[in-house]
């Protein structure tokens, strides 16, 4: 939604809120910034998008502070300025709120608020002298919050709107929001697109900076493409469409969706029957859940998070034991086999959660490439691990799947969302499953390599193998399954096309017979 | 009556056995909540004891003895803070080394100085703390029964018990109601919140050791020249552990570290007390029965009785910028 400029002829051109001219950053043998110039015009509110790692949170890190640029000026309001410090930036007007809060928990919301710009040496003073700002500001700008209640206790929102109350009550002028959607429902999202209009209303400017097109066409004026340490195109957002940020970001045309023929498909791979699974105090997380994924086709699962998607995949993978009905893959019963019995049978898994079990973060990369396969014989030296032959392998691994930086002895942590999913589907594909299963495949990956995995996930249906895709977002499930089984409340409520229409989709989703 | 007197006899013992453990435990509260873990208070400790005895000795005065044992505990408190804050080190293996380091040290100059096993020479007038009889001191006293509770508990103590139960509001003050304070707690909270609210996460905390070396070299002091006559080699025999219990015990909150401090003390005075003299019912009891106690007691109230004491989420944690 484009927003018009403040319109007031009379009033002669303001300098730039922000204006960098030729910031250059390197870290060791990595050039983060490249000769970037910005121009933030005042009471605008300007994007910054860029896939991970081409440089925008160092971008404004040196912006706030955090950093020193190796080259280049910073003007503020058109005036040079040196920024050393988080305190300078502050003084400077230039307010930050990280990704990560930035937030002490076990703090009220005032605490908070105040610390490091307390104005008074007992908390008492200077807490009543904040309490009626705070009190201003959260009316003003919509930033509704206790000022009493203890920050853990808040949700995400609220917690993100405790960040920029701090920012505005040290005064600042200028909003940096460093992905500040990525922990938000999309309700939030909404909430926190309204406050920002109000904010650029009250002639504040904002920066934001996001991977995430969606935000960008929803609240920005302006738009600035990062990619690979260098600013490569500034828009006005309502002047540009989705496909030339997506492809200014990449640096090649994008297909947001891959193209496919219709599926072949074969003998039946998966057969799942009458599958029920109870949780530790015996509710029901899956309830009689029928259906079977064929050799050749992609069958994706719709539902509202936390309605027994994640369960069912977590049981036909072995991790949980399902407490009535039959699982077949193939002609074996695998039901309450254990996930490497189940692997060895011929079928994958790339789970939802990539952090918390696709990968062992702190290992090095060629380690996870092996993970969960270590026992292959290929991988053996007699009772040791054969160190030399997997890392040919994890090598040969990131060569085909581009993962990148391709250096298989990096830390994974170190690895940006969309290489590390590379690493685990790399992981899983190239044992040749007959299924795969896959859960949240693009989750927190820049869309260069969401097409990359959307292709390879074709690749291997058009091989002949099934695929049970699992997704959060409705328009992947769309453009990649042949099928779609809609999952509410434990339940499979009912099968379409990918071809229905989202909304129709959503109704069943909603557990609405359609 | 004579019930009162001796119990005022136990618990004037008990005030006078809690200090030192007061003292650590307040130095530990304050480096704990700024996020730096001591577990060298007992190293501190050692070392300031010595500092107090051999100054002591040597000048004659007591205040100088005080002053050396500052000094010396800050200086300790300072090589803990340069490993563990500027060099970002593992913080239990620089305060196992402090410990290590005054253990060794203490008995080496002990013996090179004064040549008396590890010793420092017996002092005694100015060149220790004396009592202080507070107003009311005699009539207390000749009053005897509840009298006995303000002659024993309350007056008579030198003047670092008063300085180290002094402590207690000071640091529940300043920790919770000034803007140093806030900073501090939040230092060990979330580093990086300080940091970017533009303060100086190393200078907090580099404060707050050099707090907690204040508070060490007053309990150094007051084992060896004011509840002593001089320094004996391993005078502290485990009170910063001891004391470090007690923080967990009190959850980190000043009062509460004051009255397990008590408790704690109060054990140890019923155990000298209790010395030889067979109980009632179950006979003679070995005095390691109460000298355990403390742990005892620690271990089994976190076991689930005092419910989960969480320490401050960053302690422990070396800080720097990036995540």
């Amino acid at each position: 939604m484009p927003i018009a400029p403040i319109p007031d002829a009379q009033v002669p051109a303001l300098p730039p809120a922000i204006e960098l001219v030729g910031i250059d950053k390197r870290f060791g043998g990595v050039h983060a910034n490249r000769d970037i110039h910005l121009t933030v015009d005042k009471g605008s509110i300007h994007g910054i998008v860029g896939e991970n790692g081409a440089g925008k949170s160092t971008l404004m890190s040196i912006l706030y502070g955090f950093y020193q640029a190796d080259h280049g000026r910073i003007l503020v309001d058109g005036r040079e300025v040196r920024i050393r410090s988080s305190a300078d930036a502050i003084g400077l007007g230039i307010g930050m709120v990280h990704q990560q809060f930035m937030l002490v928990e076990t703090f009220t919301v005032l605490e908070n608020v105040i610390l490091g710009a307390e104005g008074a040496p007992r908390l008492a003073a200077a807490e009543s002298r904040a309490r009626g700002l705070i009190e201003r500001l959260a009316r003003d700008y919509g930033l509704t919050v206790d000022p009493d209640r203890i920050v853990g206790e808040l949700s995400v929102g609220e917690q993100q709107r405790v960040e920029i109350l701090k920012a505005l009550f040290r005064g600042a002028e200028t909003l940096i929001l460093d992905e500040p959607t990525a922990v938000l429902t999309p309700a939030e999202a909404d909430h926190l697109f309204r406050i920002l209009r109000r904010l650029q209303a009250e002639g504040k400017t904002v920066v934001i900076i996001t991977h995430k097109l969606r935000e960008i066409m929803a609240v920005t004026d302006t738009v600035s493409v990062m990619r690979r340490g260098e600013v490569v195109a500034t828009w006005p957002t309502a002047a540009t469409t989705v496909e030339r940020i997506a492809e200014a970001m990449v640096g090649r045309r994008v297909l947001l969706h891959v193209p496919k023929a219709s599926s072949v498909p074969g003998r039946t791979l998966l057969a799942v029957e009458g599958l029920d699974v109870r949780d530790g105090r015996g509710a029901r997380l899956v309830e009689g859940v029928t259906f079977d994924v064929r050799a050749g086709e992609i069958v994706g699962i719709a539902g509202v998070a936390g309605n027994g998607q994640s369960e069912l995949l977590e049981t036909i993978a072995g991790i949980r034991r399902p407490s009535a009905g039959s699982i077949r893959l193939g002609a074996e019963a695998i039901g309450g086999l254990d996930p490497a019995a189940i692997r060895a049978l011929g079928l994958a898994h790339v789970p939802e959660d990539r952090h918390r079990m696709g990968l062992v973060l702190a290992l090095e990369a060629w380690e996870n490439v092996m993970l969960g396969y270590q026992d292959d014989p290929a991988y053996q030296a007699g009772v040791l691990i054969d160190g030399r032959a997997v890392r040919a392998a994890a090598t040969d691994r990131f060569r085909g799947y581009d993962v990148r930086p391709p250096d298989i002895r990096l830390r994974t942590g170190l690895f940006s969302g969309g290489n590390q999913q590379k690493i685990v589907i790399g992981r899983e594909m190239e044992r040749d499953p007959d299924v795969l299963l896959v859960g949240q495949p693009t989750r927190g990956v820049d869309i260069g390599a969401i097409e990359f995995i959307h292709r390879r996930l074709i690749a291997l249906r058009d091989r002949g193998k099934a695929i049970l895709l699992v997704s959060a977002e409705l328009d992947e499930i769309r453009s990649l399954a042949d099928r779609v089984l809609c999952m509410c409340g434990g339940r499979i409520v009912g099968e379409c096309r990918p071809e229905t229409p989202e909304a129709d989709i959503g109704l069943m989703m909603a557990g609405v017979a359609a | 009556m004579e019930f009162v007197e001796s119990a005022a006899l136990v618990l004037g013992s008990a005030v006078r056995l809690s200090v030192p453990l007061l003292l650590a435990c307040l130095a530990g509260l304050w480096s704990e909540r700024s996020g730096v873990v001591d577990i060298g208070l007992e190293g501190k400790m050692l070392a300031a004891a010595f500092a107090a005895g051999a100054a002591a000795a040597v000048t004659g005065s007591a205040w100088l003895g005080l002053l050396a044992a500052i000094l010396t505990a800050i200086a300790f408190s300072l090589v803990h803070g340069f490993a563990s804050i500027s060099q970002r080190g593992n913080q239990i293996v620089s305060g196992v080394a402090i410990n290590f380091v005054a253990a060794g040290l203490t008995a080496l100059l002990g013996q090179a100085w004064f040549a008396q096993g590890g010793r420092t020479p017996p002092v005694q007038g100015d060149a220790r703390f004396q009592p202080i009889d507070l107003p009311g001191e005699v009539a207390a006293r000749a009053a005897g029964g509840f009298g006995r509770l303000w002659s024993e508990v309350v007056s008579g103590h030198n003047i670092l018990v008063y300085l180290a139960f002094l402590a207690v509001p000071v640091t529940w003050y300043a920790l919770g109601r000034t803007r140093f304070g806030l900073r501090l707690r939040a230092v060990g909270e979330n580093p990086h919140a300080v940091d970017t609210a533009g303060i100086s996460v190393a200078g907090l905390r580099y404060a707050a050791v050099v707090i907690a070396g204040l508070l060490c070299g007053l309990a150094g002091t007051y084992l060896a020249i004011a509840q002593s006559a001089g320094f004996i080699r391993d005078m502290t025999a485990g009170k910063g552990f001891i004391a470090l219990a007690a923080l967990v015990f009190a959850k980190w909150r000043p009062v509460p570290a004051m009255l397990t401090c008590l408790l704690f003390g109060l054990l140890d005075a019923v155990a000298i007390r209790l010395q030889g003299t067979p109980l009632p019912v179950v006979g003679p009891v070995p005095v390691q029965v109460f000298q355990a106690l403390p742990y005892v007691l620690t271990v089994v109230l976190l076991a689930g009785f005092i419910g989960r004491a969480i320490p401050p989420r960053a302690s422990g944690v070396p800080y720097t910028k990036d995540r």
